[in-house]
């Protein structure tokens, strides 16, 4: 699961991309994660603003 | 709009609006569909174009011209700046567009020339015949469209390709990822594009500063994917970079993108599919920059698109043709030499990007293009490049 901070995301696409799981959809500017996200971190570490972060089960 | 076209256009970037354009000026029945409500905001995008690449697809316009450039420059990590001036194309090289109102004019051409187009339609899915894409699920007032060939313009994201069964996953080490600030009350030079480099600036990748007007300039970063993390991101270096190099600048605008590198899929059809621009990940890797060749192989695809549909025979052999012609094409030779510099580029120590510039410091080309620069680099750094020759080869 990641957890998406939407004050700071800029709906850019980029993480989108780079999800080997094709886990995350840009509904027009407003980022959502689908269903099998493998928590990987790819997304986060590559995000330009640093709107991302993997949470691991047991967190919220 | 109507629930069959001959050809389907998902997105409505350059690519897109080239792709639904050229075929519907084929005299083929053409939809594009385009996700946001407005088309080209918000912009990800540095905007800077070449002015002879620009004219093989449309006349320059005051309109949507933001900057003429005369000049670039290339700046070390010391600070030494390499200044190419072209004796070129009477010294007009470049422009840097005002893509809002750009992109919005192509797509308004395509649809001059008799494109049905539908914004805020999402398409969610490929409709399926016989293993043949063969149309897309939409958002919005029609729910499904049946197409002969799908053109997928769908950028950076490339989600459709992808749910078409085509791979085009980039990994981080061959994503850009960036952060521009458009800012204004700076001093720059207003005709010059100038490109800052090194590891500690931005990490293999670029600084830019692309001129919009006499004071104004996109001012951004884009640097690999790999480099990228908490405390170092695209828009930590850029921040660093700004608060020393333009403190009394004002940002007006702010965006963040990415920028695809890495090499496209080893194919960019399938039956009743072709993928376009950056969904087809044919951005120039050295430069980053795509509006043209997303332009090209839109343009293409939609030229082949018609061929076969006139032949009645839209089988992924068929469709292939274009996937050949781009790669065999001087934007897809340019492709191919281009990730071999940017292999190379990426290894370079901040050391040897000084020694680079200073050596080349003197160079007055007669051309502007990257090879005929890095041909005099080789030329005046043997030893320096003496691991090359591989690229060597590859340029002459
Ligand atoms: C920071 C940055 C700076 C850049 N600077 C330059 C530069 O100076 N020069 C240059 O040449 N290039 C530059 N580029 C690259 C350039 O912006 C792209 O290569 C170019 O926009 C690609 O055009 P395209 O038509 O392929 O895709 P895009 O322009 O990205 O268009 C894709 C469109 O598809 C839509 N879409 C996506 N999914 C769907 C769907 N499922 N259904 C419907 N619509 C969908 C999107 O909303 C979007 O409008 C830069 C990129 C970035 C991020
Ligand atoms: S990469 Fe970051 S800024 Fe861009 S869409 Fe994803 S979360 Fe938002
Ligand atoms: S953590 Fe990995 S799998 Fe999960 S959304 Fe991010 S990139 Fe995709």
């Amino acid at each position: 699961m990641i957890r998406i901070d939407r004050t700071t995301c800029c709906y850019c696409g980029t993480c989108v991309a780079v999800c080997p799981q094709a886990a995350l959809e840009l509904v027009d500017a407003c980022l959502e994660e689908q269903e099998g996200c493998s928590a990987c971190g790819t997304c986060a570490k590559c995000c330009p603003v640093g709107a991302l972060e993997v949470c691991h089960e047991g967190q919220v | 709009m109507k629930d069959r076209y001959d050809v389907l256009v998902v997105g409505g970037g350059p690519g897109g609006a080239v792709a639904a354009e050229t075929a519907a000026a084929r005299g083929l029945s053409v939809c594009l569909v385009e996700k946001r409500p407005a088309i080209g905001t918000p912009v990800r995008c540095a905007e800077g174009i070449g002015r002879e690449a620009l004219r093989e697809f449309i006349d320059p316009d005051p309109a949507w011209i933001a900057a003429e450039i005369k000049e670039a420059s290339v700046v070390a990590p010391d600070g030494t700046e390499l200044v190419l001036n072209a004796k070129l194309a009477g010294n007009k090289v470049g422009c840097v567009l005002e893509r809002k109102i750009f992109d919005r004019e192509l797509v308004r051409r395509a649809a001059d020339a008799g494109a049905d187009i539908a914004v805020k339609t999402t398409a969610t899915g490929p409709v399926m015949a016989d293993g043949a894409v063969r149309g897309a699920h939409l958002t919005g007032a029609v729910p499904q469209v049946g197409a002969d060939v799908v053109i997928v313009a769908d950028g950076v994201e490339s989600r459709f390709a992808r749910m078409c069964g085509i791979d085009t996953t980039v990994p981080a080490s061959g994503m850009m990822t960036c952060a521009q600030y458009l800012m204004t009350g700076i001093d720059i030079a207003p005709e010059r594009t100038v490109f800052t480099v090194g590891n500690t600036i931005a990490p293999q990748g670029y600084l830019w500063i692309f001129p919009k007007g006499e004071r104004t300039a996109n001012v951004g970063i884009g640097i690999s994917g790999q480099k990228s993390g908490p405390g170092h991101r695209a828009k930590d270096y850029l921040d660093r970079y700004v608060r020393s190099h333009f403190p009394d600048g004002r940002s007006i605008e702010f965006i963040a993108g990415g920028v695809p590198v890495c090499r496209p899929p080893p194919s960019t059809t399938a039956d009743g599919l072709m993928l376009v621009g950056d969904a087809a990940r044919v951005v120039d890797p050295f430069t980053g920059g795509g509006i043209y060749n997303a332009m090209f192989t839109g343009r293409l695809a939609a030229e082949v698109a018609s061929d076969c549909i006139a032949h009645g025979d839209l089988s992924g052999k068929a469709l292939a043709a274009y996937d050949k012609k781009w790669r065999e094409s001087e934007m897809g030779r340019s492709l191919a030499r281009n990730y071999k510099l940017r292999e190379y580029f990426i290894r370079q120590t901040d050391d040897r990007f000084n020694r680079l510039i200073h050596s080349a410091a003197k160079i007055d080309l007669d051309e502007f293009s990257v090879p005929e620069l890095i041909r005099e680099f080789v030329v005046r750094n043997p030893a320096l490049l003496a691991d090359l020759t591989a690229f060597r080869a590859a340029l002459s």
